[in-house]
């Protein structure tokens, strides 16, 4: 297990240093920061001023090799909007992203696996087949769309829901929250659904294929004739397998909704990451961006090896040792 | 009864607060609080609201008295400003000539700055303070317009603001001015929280409290204003406009704005420029750009009314020069080039193009409403009188990298001008030069030295009235020779819920003064 570890730590070292340098390069090949960030009246003199203090004077490589240097010290360099530390900035949004992050994740467990479970015993059922047809949808709407169909719906035509922002906000270990307060929690709601939908759709049609798959196995057939339950056997025998895949895919998307639910919060004002990462790819915020994908690179090196640990407790027949 | 009674009494107290209390949402964010760091319109307009000017401006933006009561010229390169007594900061700090000394020492030497503000400052050789309430500035040579320059710089108190970062500004500790609104809290990105300033020298602001959220998404912002979550929206999406005229619980503010859309061509390129080809695709020998008549004929092909009414939904005025009637430097009886595709023709075959040529007409995506959809329009017009022509529309942010470098051969274009017709002339019209530092937004590369000599010399007059006769003058000259092919100046517009009134302002800047409840009625 140990040196296991090891070998995954160092591998994503290696994928961090392969990563910065093709994000840096990226990055350089878009645009002229100084061209949208200066006031289109600055002469000369306060063009070369301002492409100094950005350190965009320097050669690529110079700029590469300062980023490098700064980045060993836990320094991924200075927004030029904001002129705050990069990292400062994106750890300031995260909460938001996080909470709306892991309340989708939530909705979409509570809502697909129990349904997924029903349509799985119950394939030929009008309810599963309802259930099945709705995923479809779940699947295929463009997240933008339904995020203003929900806005227009709940928020303008009812009225029953805010349509955007994050409410009011209280603190917990030093950071607000949303989930804390009512009004919180009802400015979260929509976003969290639009977000959710995708996931619940895959979340019944990875649990109904688990079911229809597990439900014909020798060991469910032996412990149905053992004379079981019925709810034993779903529940202890046939669940408890189903949920590698479940959780795999689940671990995934979770990376994939902090670091990309732009569309969802700039379509709800909500004030996470993904917004911050719009914003500052509009004006080419070169830092920010650069910064930003380190982070989620980061982020899914970690989830990745945190989802092989929770394989193992699932399923003790995983061993890492092997597995490398 | 007793019931009914308090019952009216909350009714009354809920009503009362919703009053004192405004929600404002803007389109674009306010990326910082120091407002000397980033010269940028929404930092701008949150510095308007918490800081002040030495000339202020009204929504027709016009100069008017700010911190500074009245200003003159005392001699040909010496400005002298008498400051307004008895004016305090948020921290009650007292506000003096020295304040302002202080304020122009830092403009230029903000650390990191992307954009500053030095280039207001700059015409400035020596300041001298007077008094405690009178300051003199010495420019190099007669300046007409430094108080224009002025109404651009925030002034900072030098006791609070000795050694203030930006990021102290940001977290708003440092966000302290005179202004008619003091910072309670700035939520990154997300909203800033304000609260009246009760001791403001001027007009008192009507909302004790208000909410700035910034809702970048054009739809969300007017679904939000539809849902009551907030009282007043900018910005608002040309492709909600026609539903919001109707709608009984909005009204809209709308004023002429001081932003044109505009063609610029390639003037730098005598012989072959890179997007025009005849019409077997074989690069010309010469640019056809150059000629006045295809420049002409190419703005006489273009239906401005068409593309106001239809593509912008009437929220634009066709335009035949840089600024609307009522601004410094306006051209009388200078109209928008008359629809003429006939004529058009006979310019083009005039000019040697009896056949037409190709050409690609380049364009942002993302920058101005419906920029992409205007040069598609544009596009079929031109192909209409023979010149055939393709449509590139591309991200802002590549766009205009590549305008800047001079890489197109038309191309379409937006400038917000400041109100007074040498701004444009100076930095659109004008050849490049470091020395003067002009032309700096000149990406078709047009030179005319005589009119830069003219414009040199207009520069130094400080008599506004033979100022303002030359800028016309200049104006003439340049729109008949077709330096540049103006399409429309936009409309700026701002929609309020029923109970609110907006005074539109000419700068787009979205301030919560410029708010009150509506009369009852």
């Amino acid at each position: 297990m140990l040196i296991y570890l090891l070998r995954r730590i160092m591998q994503s070292g290696f994928v961090l240093v392969a990563m910065s340098l093709l994000v840096f390069l990226g990055v350089y090949a878009v645009g002229d920061p100084i061209e949208i960030l200066i006031s289109p009246d600055a002469d000369q003199i306060e063009k070369e001023r301002a492409i100094q203090a950005l350190g965009l004077d320097l050669p690529l490589w110079q700029q590469y090799l300062v980023f490098v240097g700064k980045a060993l010290q836990g320094d991924l360099g200075r927004s030029f909007v904001f002129n705050e530390p990069a990292i400062q900035l994106i750890l300031q949004r995260m909460p938001a992203t996080l909470e709306l992050a892991f309340g989708s994740m939530f909705l979409s467990i509570l809502i697909g696996l129990p349904l997924g479970l029903y349509a799985g015993l119950r394939p030929n059922g009008a309810i599963s087949k309802g259930i099945m047809a709705g995923s479809i949808l779940g699947f295929s709407l463009p997240t933008f769309w339904v995020g203003l169909m929900l806005i227009m719906v709940f928020a303008v035509q009812l009225g029953w829901l805010p349509s955007t922002g994050r409410g009011d906000t209280a603190m917990l270990f030093g950071i607000s929250w949303s989930f804390l307060t009512g009004d919180g929690l009802s400015h979260i709601l929509l976003p969290a659904i639009n977000l959710a939908l995708f996931k619940i759709s895959l979340v019944i049609r990875l649990t109904r294929a688990g079911v229809r798959e597990t439900m014909l196995m020798d060991y469910v057939k032996f412990a149905r004739a053992k004379g079981l339950s019925p709810f034993r056997v779903t529940f202890v025998h046939v669940f408890k397998n189903i949920l590698i895949p479940v959780v795999t895919v689940v671990g995934l998307e979770l990376g994939g909704t902090i670091a990309f639910s732009v569309v969802t919060e700039s379509v709800f004002a909500w004030p996470g990451m993904g917004k911050l990462i719009i914003d500052s790819i509009n004006v080419l915020d070169r830092p920010v961006i650069v910064a930003y994908l380190m982070m989620i690179v980061l982020m899914f090196i970690v989830i990745n090896l945190l989802v092989d640990i929770v394989y193992t407790v699932l399923d003790p027949r995983v061993r890492l040792e092997a597995k490398a | 009864m007793r019931l009914t009674i308090s019952a009216i009494a909350m009714a009354c107290t809920i009503g009362a607060a919703s009053a004192q209390n405004l929600t404002m949402a803007v389109g674009a964010p306010v990326t910082s609080l120091d407002p000397h760091f980033h010269q940028l319109s929404p930092n701008n307009a949150v510095a308007g609201m918490i800081f002040d000017r030495l000339v202020n401006t009204d929504a027709q933006a016009r100069n008017v008295p700010g911190l500074a009561e009245s200003w003159s010229a005392v001699a040909p390169d010496t400005w002298e400003f008498r400051l307004r007594r008895g004016v305090r900061f948020h921290n009650g700090s007292e506000f003096t000539a020295d304040d302002v000394a202080f304020t122009f020492g830092r403009v230029p030497n903000v650390p990191n700055s992307p954009s500053s503000f030095a280039g207001f400052v700059r015409p400035i050789t020596r300041i001298e303070v007077v008094d405690s309430h009178t300051i003199r500035f010495t420019t190099n040579g007669p300046y007409p317009l430094l108080p224009q320059d002025l109404s651009n710089v925030y002034i900072l108190d030098r006791e609070t603001h000795a050694n203030a970062t930006t990021e102290q500004f940001n977290a708003g500790p440092m966000a302290v001015g005179t202004g008619p609104f003091r910072m309670i809290r700035h939520a990154n990105g997300d909203r800033i929280e304000l609260e009246r300033n009760d001791n403001y020298f001027g007009e008192p602001p009507a909302f004790a409290r208000v909410n700035y959220r910034m809702i970048t998404n054009d739809s969300a912002r007017a679904a939000a204003l539809l849902a009551g979550d907030v009282d007043v929206i900018d910005q608002v999406p040309t492709a909600d406009l026609a539903r919001l005229r109707t709608d009984p619980r909005v009204t809209l503010a709308e004023t002429v704005g001081l932003r044109i859309i505009y063609l610029s061509v390639d003037h730098m390129r005598e012989d072959s420029s890179p997007f025009i080809t005849d019409n077997d695709g074989r690069p010309l020998a010469r640019n056809p750009m150059k000629d006045v008549r295809v420049r002409r004929a190419l703005s006489m092909a273009i239906d401005r009314n068409a593309i106001t009414s239809r593509v912008m939904e009437g929220s634009a005025t066709p335009a035949g020069q840089f600024l609307p009637p009522g601004i410094f430097g306006h051209v009388p009886d200078l109209g928008p080039p008359a629809f003429d595709p006939e004529g058009a023709r006979r310019l083009l075959a005039e000019a040697g193009f009896p056949q037409g040529f190709r050409v690609t007409l380049h364009g942002p995506n993302d920058r101005y409403p419906n920029d992409g959809r205007i040069i598609q329009a544009i596009g079929q017009m031109w192909t209409r009188v023979g010149v055939r022509t393709a449509v590139e529309a591309q991200t802002w942010t590549t766009f205009v990298a590549r305008a800047g470098r001079a890489e197109f051969s038309a191309f379409l274009i937006g400038w917000g001008s400041n109100p007074d017709g040498s701004h444009p002339l100076r930095n659109l019209i004008a050849c490049q030069s470091r020395e003067r530092g002009w032309g700096n937004s000149n990406r078709g590369r047009y030179c005319n030295e005589a009119m830069d000599t003219r414009l040199m010399e207009a520069m130094r007059t400080l008599d506004n009235g033979a100022r303002e006769r030359e800028l016309i003058a200049l104006q003439r000259l340049i729109f008949d020779d077709q330096a540049i092919i103006p399409l429309h100046i936009q409309t700026n517009i701002w929609a309020a819920r029923r109970g609110f009134v907006v005074t539109p302002r000419a700068d787009e800047l979205s301030l919560a003064q410029s708010v009150r409840p509506a009369v009852a009625r």
